[in-house]
This record gives structure tokens, sequence and C-alpha cells, in this order.
């Protein structure tokens, strides 16, 4: 086995990140010009990297399937982002953001990565409303916090319950600045379809024009993927439609090794199923479980509406299990109680798949507080009830309407139905220290890389990770391995032969382009009978029902059998209609399908070696008596990163995980 | 399922096909049998797209992504409204419980010279992002932001810099106007900056340029319908144009 390394620099964690970005060597101003840096994917990770990168000169591109870098899915985070800015004198710090989040990660992520992430988090926030981004706002003009989950302290900053939003756009609009001004060049309605690597180094990409279907070669110096995670390999989940993991896995079949690809979040509450039709599920962000609190009925199989059931007769099951941090508990640990409680026969609804998520108790309490404000003295229960809604819309307003549109329920009267569903996943490329992958010159940012959030993920530290990559790590650490390039330019600077002048002329780039043609009219040739969407829909019941919220030793066996048997059904028996040279949306799924299938039996290979439970990984076999996650530090204290060996084979490598800073213990909330 | 009240509907869909932007397009009817009312528009749309394979025919081209009405991908002209016969949704909030048992729903493509079809459904709005390019943001490069806490602003401001923020650049402003003007999608940007203090040392020059890249990409004008605010899904208002007009006023003669 190959030995990774994760280049963390050596010295006291709180000073790693301060010397190691002073000793990073430069590129001077001249040489930036001449070099090319390839972006993919718009979203805050990519948006923010491409606009700085070009701020400091070098020449890049921007690739994005939508027709908008605007519309990357990272629009659709709600709830906020994390800064350890201690605004609120709650005794926030730095360490105590890298503490809970190694503590949120189930002690699965590396300590050095983790600790840079908080050092870095109060920069995003100074840069973003720099940018003009709204920031929720107290009265006297100061910028407003609110709680999430596996914290005690007040440190999530937040736009209503359109964060993400905000804080994309912010990126985009310094992205446009610099397409405007010319420094980047946008390729929209693109998709990346291959990594082309010369002498193992990154050297561009093969690219589909979506519009046209004209395939395209691009060379740069480094390729960044910023292309979000793989959610969608369970059909269901709460990602865009168009989010796939195309360009990771792509890469990863080029030799970018994929690391702890099993670790998914499921997160606590979302709107539940409704019916067969269902093509994704919709979040209810964790910012309303600082006002809202979940509860089952006591009683099995209770038939009885939600406002008829008496406070007695409620298990608050959060606060009954977790008392010190009730509902507030991190999110794989809130999903999997609320499994137990359906499993058990106490879930709600027609389908008994949800539980109550209410809000009437600090309606009341805001109520009474305004009622106070406004000198009503005692307020009659419908005064109460009436003051405190408008305070619930102001915080969450967005969010109900959202809830009752598709639900048809008003949540405002009635609790809301919530279950939990596939919502960002933790494992990705691996990189070092760098951002870089185990293949020179491509780097992974944002949720495309495996490496802040451990096991799991705590609530409003997405958004954080991705600017942070974006905004304040990639522009220093690309520079360890462009101004090696830079060396190299100037000792091939007479080479008539050399990349920088062959460029997309180097055969490479052609025989990549004929592989990726040659699988688009494979698909088109297949003319099958059953649609792409029907695979899809079948690979994410075998996900979800056995790589999902519980996993075990058979049922993943079983999985891994069955997607191999899709697979051989998929290339043989897929309908794909329409041509290469058009716009064809049905084609375009094909080939994210196809690369699905391919993840799908990593990600049970991957869980089904991991004899633990850790965060969102959870093997049957392995908890405690109280159903609590086991992990087994002893043998499992690594970060899993596997190598593409061919078809449905992958060679294990390990990084070892090491804890010098924080105790590893077992992760308690109650 | 879901509310446990969700019924079955028999519809008639027509629907724009068109091959690409040079080719000429035609409505195509279909029927539809079968749809729960808790289905979204766009779920109604997946189901005729897989009616559609089965038989062998190309499916239906369509923009869509998040489905959860925020990234402003989906871009549906129904029943001769943008985003349907609902206030304030998108297409893909829209459920099918707005329709009735033996409706006909005439659907087609956002219609503005500055926004082409490429095919079906689906258009090119590169023209927002090329006016947003133009001026559309405050001039900071990464690193240079002071803490955060230094800039002050009044609840109201940034409350009201939020709202006009909140425009997702869907493109029903434009779909729904007569004169096809962008009017609205320009005006809330204009306004987000003009509102915030980080906006203001810009603040002419950016109303300049991108009223002059709106106008160079073949947005029509503005003649005060207010057809843009009652279409919007995100209820941008119109409010935003009139400043918008005054910050133009002052910024031409300055």
């Amino acid at each position: 086995m190959s030995k990774l390394d994760s280049k963390i620099p050596e010295g006291p964690i709180d000073q790693k990140w301060t010397k190691y970005r002073s000793t990073i060597p430069l590129v001077n101003p001249a040489n930036k010009r001449s070099l090319e840096v390839l972006v993919v994917g718009s979203g805050l990770a990519g948006a923010s990297a491409a606009a700085t990168l070009a701020e400091m000169g070098y020449k890049v591109k921007v690739f994005c399937f939508q027709d908008s870098p605007r519309r990357a899915h990272s629009i659709a985070a709600q709830g906020g982002i994390n800064a350890a800015k201690n605004y609120q004198n709650d005794g926030d710090s730095t360490y105590r953001l890298f503490y809970d989040t190694i503590k949120g990660g189930d002690y699965r992520a590396r300590e050095g990565n983790v600790h840079r992430l908080a050092e870095v988090s109060a920069n995003i926030i100074d840069q973003c409303v720099a940018q003009g981004v709204p920031l929720a706002r107290e009265y006297g003009g100061l910028l407003s916090n609110r709680s999430f989950g596996g914290t005690q302290v007040q440190r999530t900053f937040y736009a209503a319950g359109q964060t993400g939003q905000q804080l994309l756009l912010g990126a985009y609009s310094a992205l446009q600045r610099q397409v405007g001004m010319g420094a980047v060049e946008l390729c929209s309605r693109h998709e990346m379809l291959d990594v082309v690597t010369i002498d193992g180094k990154a050297r561009g990409i093969i690219a589909r024009n979506l519009i046209t279907g004209e395939m395209e070669k691009h060379f740069g110096h480094a390729v960044l993927l910023c292309t979000g995670g793989y959610g969608n390999v369970f059909y269901l989940s709460t990602n865009a439609m168009g989010s796939n993991v195309t360009a990771a896995w792509k890469a990863h079949k080029k030799g970018a090794f994929f690391g702890n690809p099993c670790y998914t979040q499921i997160h606590p509450t979302c709107i539940p199923v409704s019916g067969d039709h269902q093509s994704k599920l919709t979040l209810m962000s964790e910012s309303l479980r600082n006002d809202g609190r979940i509860w089952v009925p006591k009683k099995k199989d209770d038939t009885r509406k939600p406002t008829d059931i008496p406070e007695e007769e409620r298990d608050y099951y959060l606060e009954r299990r977790y008392p010190a941090f009730g509902n507030l508990v991190p999110r794989d640990v809130a999903s999997r109680a609320a499994k137990e409680r359906c499993d058990a026969g106490y879930g709600v609804g027609a389908s008994k798949k949800a539980v109550y998520l209410d809000f009437a108790f600090n309606t009341a309490r805001y109520g009474r507080t305004e009622a106070a404000k406004q000198n009503i003295h005692n307020p009659s229960q419908e005064v109460i009830m009436k003051l405190g809604k408008e305070v619930v819309k102001e915080k969450y307003g967005n969010l109900f309407d959202m809830y009752q549109q598709i639900t048809g329920e008003n949540p405002y009267e009635v609790p809301m139905r919530i279950y939990p569903a596939v919502h960002y996943t933790m494992g990705g490329l691996w990189v070092d220290y760098n951002l870089m992958t185990t293949v020179p010159g491509l780097y992974a940012l944002g949720e495309a890389n495996f490496s802040d959030h451990g096991a799991n993920r705590l609530g409003a530290s997405a958004l954080m990770q991705g600017l942070a990559d974006g905004y304040f790590v990639i522009p220093y650490t690309i520079g360890v391995y462009l101004s090696t390039e830079v060396s190299r330019m100037s000792a091939e600077k007479d080479k008539a032969d050399s990349i920088d002048k062959v460029k997309t002329k180097h055969p490479e780039f052609d025989k990549a382009l004929k592989e990726q043609t040659d699988l688009i009219n494979k698909f088109l040739n297949i003319k099958g009978t059953k649609s792409v969407e029907s695979f899809h829909k079948r690979l994410g019941l075998i996900m979800w029902d056995k790589c999902g919220m519980a996993r075990n030793r058979q049922g993943l066996t079983e999985a891994i059998s069955e997607i191999q048997a899709l697979r051989k059904e998929f290339w043989s028996d897929v309908r794909v209609l329409g041509s290469a040279d058009e716009f064809n949306p049905d084609l375009e799924k094909a080939g994210r399908v196809a690369d699905f299938i391919e993840l799908g039996e990593l990600m049970c290979k991957d869980a089904l070696n991991r004899e633990e439970s850790c965060g969102g990984h959870f093997r049957e076999e392995h908890q405690t008596e109280e159903g609590e996650a086991k992990r087994d530090d002893e043998n499992f204290a690594y970060v899993a990163a596997w190598e593409y060996k061919g078809e449905s084979n992958f060679e294990l490598h390990k990084e070892e995980l090491k804890y010098e800073n924080i105790k590893i213990a077992q992760r308690s909330y109650k | 399922m879901g509310s446990g009240h969700g019924t079955e509907l028999n519809l008639t869909l027509k629907v724009w096909r068109q091959k690409n932007s040079k080719a000429a397009g035609k409505f195509e009817t279909h029927q539809l049998t079968g749809i729960s009312t808790d289905m979204s528009f766009l779920e109604m749309f997946d189901v005729l797209n897989e009616k559609l394979i089965h038989e062998g025919k190309e499916a239906i081209a369509f923009d869509h992504d998040c489905r959860e009405g925020i990234c402003g991908m989906c871009s549906m002209y129904i029943n001769g409204r943008p985003h349907g016969p609902k206030q304030g949704v998108t297409t893909c909030q829209l459920h099918m419980r707005s329709f009735k048992n033996g409706d006909t729903i005439v659907v087609e493509p956002w219609r503005s010279a500055a926004f082409p079809v490429i095919k079906d459904l689906a258009v090119d709005r590169g023209a927002f992002d090329r006016i947003i390019a133009s001026g559309g943001y405050i001039s900071v490069n990464t690193g240079n932001a002071k803490d955060a806490n230094n800039i002050l602003i009044p609840k109201t401001d940034a409350d009201e810099a939020f709202a006009a923020a909140a425009c997702i650049g869907c493109g029903a402003c434009v779909a729904a106007c007569k004169n096809g003007s962008a009017m609205l999608f320009v005006s809330a940007k204009v306004s987000q900056l003009a509102l915030l203090p980080q906006g203001q040392v810009e603040r002419k020059e950016r109303v300049l340029k991108m009223v002059a890249a709106m106008d160079e990409e073949g947005f029509g004008n503005c003649t005060n319908t207010g057809a843009c605010e009652a279409e919007c899904p995100k209820g941008i208002s119109l409010e935003n144009i009139a400043r918008m007009n005054r910050e133009l006023t002052a910024a031409s003669f300055k």
C-alpha cells in the first residue's frame, strides 16, 4: 500500500497555517498571466476560487452545466454560515469552532485542515459583508447570529432562510466582475466529461457544450474541481436535479483517490416523501430547530390530530434522550432518533414515516415578548399567537411558505411533518493540505473533497468550507504547485513540443476526446427499452435501503451484487433518444447515472469495510446499548482513500488520523 | 400519502416544441391521466417525458434544477402567465392541486427577443449574466475587507436591501412584460447595492453601466404596467424601478 502524504505542516496547531502560508512559494505577476487555471463548478467554492484567482492575475476559465453560474446548488442552502467571531460574547473562539467541528465529525476529520477552516471563518464574513451581502442585522446595525446543531454558542450568520443564495450571489458578482474585465472566460451550459492527464499531471479537461453538443478540449496548468457532492446517488435527496458526481468520478478513474465515500449526511428535517412521483426532497432548515420542538405521540398509531394531543401525551424524544443539547443535537443523531421512533411504530402522517416539528411553544413565547414590548397587559391567547406568528414569519417566512406549497398544509397552524433525507456527502476526492488530489495539478474544493467534516458535518459549516477553500485557501496553496510549473516552463522555454506551446494539440487530448465521444455514441446506440430515469430510481432504492441511515453486512453485500447487475442491465437496455449534436438533457443524464451506478458500488464497499459506526455511517452491528454509534478508534481511525483499479476493482489506502490537540472520546450530547 | 387527501386529474397539455433557435416551433398536444394533485408541475412533466420515452418519442426539453424555488432555472409560461396561475411561486413550486380535472394547460417558453429559445421550453438568459458583469457588484478583492461589524447598517436598510437581493434571476419579469423589459431585474441589483453603505463608491457608475448593458442586450423599455411585479415569484417590488430611475437621473446629471 502506498503511503498518502497529507502534507500537514509541522508546528503547533494554531500556528500551522499562518507559518505555512508565509512560506509558500510565490508566483510573480508576469508569470501569473501565463498560467491558466480551469475551474469546474460555480458554487461557493468554484465562484470564490475563480474570482480570487483572477483578481490575483491568473488566466481563469469557469465551467458550469447550468445556464448561469448563479444557479449552482449552493444557492439553495438555507440556514446560515458559521464563523468564530464571538460577536455574541458567549465564549466562542477559533478553538471552540475547531473542537465542535472535530467532535461533530465524530473524530474522523483532520485536525490541521479543520483548524485552518476555523481560523479563516471570520475573514469570510468580512469579505461577504464588504461585497454587499445583506446578512441579517440587529436594530443597532450589528450583525445577528442564530444557533445551529452540535454547538452551544451562537455563531451562525444568516440572511433569513436564504443564506446560501445571498452568499452565492456575492461570490457570483465577484466572479462576474472578473468576467466583465476579461480576466475570466465563462463557459456556462458546459459539462466536464473527463480530466486530461499528461505524464501523470492534470493538463486540462474535455467538456461538452450542452447547447450544441460539441465536444471541446480545454488546456489548463491546473484544474480545480468544485463540483459539489454526490447525494443524488440516492435518487431522492435535497440536492438539485442536476447535481452529479461525473466530474469527480471521471477524475477518480484518472487516478484521483476517493476518500470516505460512505460518509453520507442524512438531514433530519425534510419534507416527507408524498408518493412514487417524487423527484426530489426539500429541506426544512436546521435553523428551525432553534424554535421548533420535535415530538411524536407517546401512544403507538395515534390517529388524533396533533393539535388534539395533550402535552402530557407527547414524547419530545430529543429533549428526553439528550437533555444537554435537546433539539439541537447534530444531524446524524437527530436523524437516527427519528428513524428509531418511526421504526418502533410512533411515526405520524399517512405513511407513518414522519415526526412533528412544532412551533406552537416558541410562537407563544415570542408572542408574550412582543406583547410586553408593545405594552399589552394580560394579552389573550389569540393576541399572543398572532404577535408570535409575525415574529416567526420574519425569521422563517420563506421556509413556511415553501412547506405550505409542497404539502398544502399551513405550518403556522399545525406542526410540520418531517423525516430525514439525504442532504450532503462528507466523502469526496481525497486531497492533501493544499487541496490537491493524488493527481498533481488536480484540486478538489468544497463539498467535492473529503477533508473537513469527518463522518458528520455540522449545520452551517458547508457554506463556511466552500468559501474558505475558494477565497482563502486555494489562492495560497495553488502556488506550491504552480511555482514548480513556472520553473518547468522556463526550462522548456525553447522546446518546440512543450505542453505550454502544444496545449490541446497534444495527442492525449485527442485520445480523451475520442473516448468521450465514443461513450456518448454508445449511450445513443444501445437503443434499449428502459429510460435513464428508471435506472436512477432503482439505484436510489438499493442505496437508500441498504446503504442509507442504517447499514449492515448482509444488506451491503446484497447491494453490491444488485448494483453490479443493474449496471449490466443499464449498459444493455437503456434507452436514450435524440442525437449527440443538440441540446439533449436525457443524454446528459445518461452519463451522470452511469457514473452514479459505479460510485454506488464503491460506497457500499467502503461502508462494508468500515466495521464501526461513526457520524453518518451507522453499522447496525456496532452500536451501544442505548443505540448510539460505536466507533472503533483502534482499527478505524483512518481516512479510507480508494484507488480505481478497473471495473469493480478498488484498492484501499489508509491515511491515519492523529489527534494531537483534541482528546478523542466518545461523542456525547446528553 | 402526503397530506393524505390527494386526488387524481386527467389533463390535456399543449406544449411548445421547437428543435432549436433557428427552427420554427409548434404546439403539440398530449393527454395525461391519473396525475396526482400532490405532484409538482415539473413532476407532471417528468411523467409526460417518461411516457414519451416509452413511446419512443423525444422528451420535452425544459430547464429546472433545485426544484425548491431558489435557483431560478425553471421558466415555463403556463396558460399565459410566467410560472403559472399562482402568485409568488416558481414553476417548480407550483403543484397540481392548483388545477382541476379536465383542464387544458398551455405551456410555452419565455417569450423575449433577448431570450432566444434553445430548444422546446429552454431559453438562453445569458443576457442577465452580462448585465451583472457590467457593474452589478462592489469592487472588493478578496482579502481587502475590514471587520464586518465595522460597517453598521440600520436593520431597515439591510432588510430592504435583502428584499431586493432576493431576486432569483429567472426572467419572469421579462416574460411578463409586453415590452420585454428587464427593468425589474436590473433595478433589484441597483437598489440592493445603492441601499448599502458598501455600494456608495460606485453608485453612479454602476447604474449607468448596467442600464447601458441592459439596452445593448435588446430588452424593451418600461411603460410602468407593473406586470413584472405581479408575476415575480419572489415579490420584487416595483419601487426598485422607481429607485433606479432616480439613481439614473442623479448619475446622468452630475
